[in-house]
């Protein structure tokens, strides 16, 4: 059994903390994404976990024990960089295989062409194994790089940031490949990036941190739908959740300077507040452009994306982004009006930027 | 104001080419973005119209006029780089009037013109700091404003925000259409990345290996690919591409995927299909993931389908159906397929499903469903 447990883990460097008091836990099997921008502390606890790092304070446990003692090999982990750092003068098969010679490790010839083999099959890059490795793409050497941990069979992977040198399509293809790797293994995987589309595409659970502390953990839904505060609600997602300074007053939503709409029941209970200040988070899929809404502003910008376009409206001071159908005519500068799906707001707090509703 | 036009560019390097046979016309006012992947000659492009790059073969000419005989000071034209490439001793002001101290203009006539430009990109707060103390879009904003302050005839810009974090990026592709609007400057733009280039473009040139793949709207190349590989550098998540059986089915045509059950099409398109691909080539078929319907029961037209791996992106998802031994991913609203595993049932939206020759990875034109 492979569970991770970090409990209140801190890690410094020149007395700032990288890591500031982080409790994770991460069941066995399950494939867990560590999700912030740049600084953030992901890569601090990856290593931590892998005992390339020891903590100032807490402990990291897995499998229930306590890691102190133990070396960097008696974890029983494997780790995979961004950067593939593979032998570049050995095949494919020499570079698989070099995991399993090493001395401590005692293997039959017989075993490690099998395992070889095995892990071959399982990234699909049979046909290159004698292959010298400065002779593949990016994407065969981050898959050879896979294999090479996934040959010594161990029951953790911690990967950091492993797609993000590979170009756009290549990503996509290797994300469902990892989330079919993970599931045909069971083991635990734990995943660093900064990207939130590979985190929502591939996370069981995701763990969003910010500078060095644990801001929400939950599922890629969960996040979407019920951000704790205004960092994971403009983190996660694309284009970000528009917030805007609001004030609820006599049961209207109003922008200053720039629109009112009456409050319905259901947007009254998503904002939490019946008067006063607001930070409002809402999602550009629910804005709607046209139809007829009472509310009005101008088109700033219009983005085709073509399955369909992202418009930046403007209205007094505020510009905020909406989702229209790819077919939709719009002109720079036209007004138009548009609808808020109320059912879909966010309430977050004018100065904290606390989710109001889930803070209630 | 420019024109700029492009006539049987070539760059090599012995026998490598680097641009092959380019031609392409930017009209005045236009903003046309050089889209591909690194090493498509894409940044050569840019740089031999601004004249940092000599190339071997062909013209490059401004508002009609050869300039490769013109050194870059004379084309009149600014250049933006990824890296911003201020002087750091000088506040914003001095970095944006730079351009101007040799054309002897009064230090009043100077000031008035940084202001203009530094209102249009509303960096009139930060006029007088250094750019040790402005952060990365502050930084380019300025880079921008410098280029901008000759009122040059073109602009070119070689990934101007790719250095940026994603939502600032975001936020800046607002800023550079706006200004493209106000100022109708001539612009053409380098960029690997697709959603810049679609957001951005009045028309896209997509390069790959030093040719010019296709010259379109961003409606265009994203509707209408001419290639294969247009057909997956535009658009996110790439569109699904498998080759494909097709034969007649009853009234109709069948079109199958690694010998799995086919999806049904209108009857002529398997006459179309034989007169358009040329005997022995290999047909592929490619539909984009908002083009694959899917369908939680059986009804006319759908088949059934085994959902996989379920990417929850929020706004939507997108889910791997199991097709043969094939995977079609398709665009559903979010939480439509419940888990993976499930029994669905799917259909192709057969306005939007492309057939290229595999062989050439042309696409065919079927003339079926476009007109």
């Amino acid at each position: 059994m492979a569970e991770i447990g970090l409990h209140g883990v801190t890690r410094s460097f020149g007395g700032q903390p990288a890591v500031d008091g982080l409790t994770i836990s991460i069941a066995d099997g399950e494939f867990f994404v560590l999700l912030g921008p740049t600084g953030a502390g992901k890569t601090t606890t990856l290593r931590l976990i892998a005992g390339l790092e020891r903590p100032d304070a807490g402990h990291v446990s897995i499998g229930g024990e306590d890691t102190a003692g133990w070396s960097v090999a008696q974890r029983d982990v494997a780790l995979v960089f961004q950067y593939y750092s593979l032998y570049p003068r050995y095949t494919v098969r020499q570079n698989l295989a070099f995991p399993l010679k090493s001395r401590v490790r005692t293997f039959t010839a017989d075993e490690i062409e099998q395992r070889v083999a095995r892990a071959a099959k399982m990234l699909r890059i049979e046909h290159l194994l004698d292959r010298k490795t400065d002779r593949l793409s990016g994407g065969e050497m981050q898959r050879v790089s896979i294999g090479r941990a996934i040959v010594r069979d161990p029951s953790v992977f911690l990967m950091d940031e492993p797609l993000s040198n590979l170009d756009a399509k290549l990503r996509e293809s290797l994300r469902s490949e990892l989330k079919n790797l993970q599931a045909s293994l069971g083991a635990t995987f734990l995943f660093v990036t900064h990207d939130q589309i590979e985190a929502m595409s591939m996370g069981d659970r995701i763990g969003v941190l910010n500078q060095g502390r644990l801001v929400q953990v939950g599922t890629p839904n969960d996040i979407y739908n019920a951000p704790v505060d205004t960092f994971v609600a403009t983190f996660i997602g694309s284009p970000a959740m528009n917030l805007l300074p609001g004030v609820v007053e006599n049961g209207k939503l109003r922008l200053p300077g720039a629109w009112e709409v009456p409050l319905e029941p259901a947007g009254q209970a998503r904002l939490a507040r019946d008067a006063g200040p607001v930070t409002v988070g809402i999602r550009s899929e629910d804005i709607g452009v046209g139809g007829s809404g009472a509310t009005q502003a101008r088109v700033h910008h219009v983005e085709n994306h073509g399955v369909e376009l992202i418009v930046t409206l403007s209205a007094g001071d505020a510009l905020f982004k909406a989702t229209a159908p790819a077919a939709t005519r719009l002109t720079i500068d036209e007004t138009v009006p548009f609808t808020l799906n109320q059912k879909r707001l966010h309430g977050f707090d004018a100065t904290t930027g606390r989710n109001l509703a889930s803070a209630a | 104001m420019a024109e700029i036009g492009l006539r049987g560019v070539e760059k090599y390097f012995g026998a490598n080419y680097v641009i092959r046979q380019l031609d392409l016309e930017i009209a005045n006012g236009e903003f046309v973005v050089l889209l591909g992947p690194s090493g498509c000659g894409k940044t050569t492009t840019l740089r031999a119209i601004a004249g940092l790059e000599e190339i071997d073969r062909g013209d490059i000419t401004i508002d009609g006029r050869p300039v490769q005989s013109l050194p870059p000071g004379e084309r009149d034209i600014a250049f933006v780089f990824q890296l911003f490439a201020l002087y750091p001793h000088l506040t914003a002001f001095e970095n944006i009037a730079f351009p101007l101290r040799a054309t002897g203009e009064s230090r009043a006539e100077i000031a008035r013109k940084v202001r203009d430009v530094a209102a249009s990109l509303r960096i009139e707060p930060l006029l007088d700091k250094r750019p040790s103390a402005l952060s990365g879009g502050d930084l380019q904003r300025v880079a921008i404003g410098r280029a901008l302050v000759r009122r040059p005839k073109a602009l070119l810009m070689d990934e101007p925000i790719g250095a940026l974090d994603a939502k600032l990026r975001e936020d800046m592709r607002a800023e550079l259409k706006r200004l493209h609007i106000e100022n109708g400057t001539t612009s053409v733009y380098v960029t690997h990345d697709q959603v810049e280039a679609m957001s951005l473009a009045d028309r896209v040139a997509v390069m790959n290996d030093g040719v010019l793949q296709q010259v379109g709207t961003p409606s265009e190349v994203y509707l209408h690919p001419a290639n294969l590989f247009v057909a997956q550098f535009v658009g996110s998540p790439v569109m699904n591409i498998l080759p494909a059986e097709v034969k007649s089915e009853g009234g109709g045509t069948g079109v199958s995927f690694g010998g799995a059950q086919s999806f049904g099409f209108p009857g002529e398109l398997g006459a179309r299909l034989d007169a358009a691909l040329p005997v022995g080539h290999e047909l592929m078929v490619g539909v984009r993931p908002e083009a694959v319907l899917v369908a939680r029961e059986a009804g006319e037209g759908l088949r059934p389908v085994e959902a996989r791996f379920i990417e929850p992106l929020g706004a939507y998802d997108i889910v791997d159906l199991k097709v043969g031994d094939r995977f079609l991913k398709a665009r559903t609203a979010s939480g439509f397929v419940g888990a993976p595993g499930t029994a669905v049932w799917a259909r192709l939206d057969a306005p939007l499903v492309h057939f290229f020759d595999a062989t050439t990875g042309q696409v065919l034109d079927i003339g079926l469903f476009h007109g």
